[in-house]
């Protein structure tokens, strides 16, 4: 019982790497977006390189060489820094993506006509092609984000409190820990089931729209 | 010893622990993907029994983190009284998500086959077995193909959760190389371009593909 009680308390945590991870992706991938739609190729490659890095290589080894690879130079990282600026960096790539094809999904009409206006690119960014933009990527980053509750799981192999460093904790402990699995396993199915729906609800919307 | 050398002196563990995790890999779609097959057909039949348990079993495996997959087979089996291999719980762990991932991307690409050809094939009173086999399979499964190869990355990726069940694949190579010699930025760096040298190009080959069957529907 007592192992319940820690897994439920161990919930904040959760979210607390799940929304700092996805708060650090989001800022980390503005500047990439940036960096990526530039002319100059000094800007473009190296955020490219960035994007493919941090896809490409799973969020377990990225947190084990921040934490344990960093940690033993010059930057100290608390387990939670590391958990929150690895999964970040993990996010940044994945989010730059979706930005891309929020940014690609605007019509291309739209961006000639805030340049023949003689708008600046501030303006035309914030006030037309953004708001755009975002609606076209809002299922990819709700997805993205239900996915990084899931993935904040792998903040525990380096010590981080959350879920999945508690139950196992118990588990370890005693025999019948597994239930304390069951738990984190229930709650985050309980976060990801009601998007499922709503996906599934589009999708038979869609479909009928298409009829 | 400088870092070349040192990852020099390393590389064969290192690939050795990276034979693991594709063996990991493979072992997982070959096994699971006939599985999210089979899920994606209970998904589309008409028994509401098998669709329900087919959904639950779809929305358990792709709900719950990879990890706690692993984790609920690797303390769960003993409670049953078995006691299997590290390995083969990581098999099993990693056979369900992947089946409950590709059932999705099955079911969309079942989905997407035209209701012509099925109707077509019923016109010709082919058996209901023979459909599946013939029309609604083959067109169905290479829909899904750009989607199955880009969970094949993932699931790779995915190996490395293992590590934390105790299996010996690469990311716990490097671990207990960087235990031993305390130079972990070096030796999970190079963990990190052994998964992206697979990983990238893969990538692009999935890009490439997808672009390809996109150009011929």
């Amino acid at each position: 019982m007592s192992g319940f009680l820690a897994v439920l308390a161990a919930v904040p945590i959760t979210l607390l790497v799940t929304i700092g991870a996805f708060a650090v992706g989001i800022v980390l991938a503005l500047g990439l977006t940036f960096m990526r739609r530039s002319k100059q190729p000094w800007l473009r490659f190296p955020a490219q390189a960035f994007v493919d890095l941090a896809r490409g290589i799973p969020p377990i080894v990225w947190l084990l060489f921040l934490y344990f690879g960093l940690g033993m130079g010059v930057i100290k990282l608390s387990p939670l820094q590391a958990g929150v600026l690895g999964l970040g960096v993990v996010s940044a790539g994945y989010l730059a993506e979706i930005f891309r094809g929020g940014l690609l999904a605007v019509h291309k009409g739209q961006y000639e006509a805030g340049e023949a206006l003689g708008l600046s690119a501030w303006t035309r960014y914030s006030k037309i092609i953004a708001p755009q933009a975002f609606k076209a990527m809002l299922p990819a980053l709700a997805t993205y984000f239900i996915g990084l509750v899931k993935d904040s799981s792998i903040a525990s192999v380096i010590g981080v409190k959350e879920m999945v460093f508690t139950a196992n904790q118990y588990a370890r402990r005693s025999d019948d820990g597994i239930y304390t699995f069951f738990l984190a396993a229930a709650i985050y199915i309980a976060v990801s089931i009601p998007f499922a729906v709503v996906a599934r609800r589009m999708e038979t919307k869609l479909q009928e729209s298409a009829k | 010893m400088n870092t070349v050398e040192f990852w020099a002196s390393r590389f064969l563990e290192m690939l050795g622990g990276l034979g693991v995790s594709l063996q990991l890999t493979v072992g997982a779609l070959v096994m699971g993907i006939p599985l999210g097959l089979l899920l994606a057909l209970g998904l589309l039949g008409k028994s509401k029994i098998v669709y329900y348990l087919c959904l639950a079993l779809v929305e358990v495996g792709r709900g719950a983190p990879a990890l706690v997959v692993l984790y609920v087979v690797y303390y769960g089996l003993p409670i049953l009284s078995l006691r299997p291999e590290a390995m083969v719980c990581a098999y099993i762990g990693l056979t369900y998500t992947t089946a409950a991932y590709t059932s999705e991307y099955i079911r969309g690409g079942l989905k997407a086959v035209s209701p012509g050809s099925i109707e077509a094939a019923h016109a010709l009173a082919m058996p209901q077995l023979d459909v599946l086999r013939f029309v609604l399979i083959p067109q169905g499964l290479r829909v899904a193909i750009p989607s199955l190869m880009g969970f094949a990355i993932q699931i790779f990726q995915a190996t490395s959760l293992t590590y934390s069940i105790t299996v010996r694949e690469v990311t716990a190579i490097s671990y207990s190389i960087g235990s031993n010699t305390f130079r972990y930025l070096e030796i999970f760096a190079l963990a990190g371009i052994l998964y992206a040298v697979i990983t990238i190009p893969a990538t692009w080959l999935t890009n490439k593909v997808e672009a390809r069957l996109a150009l011929r529907h």
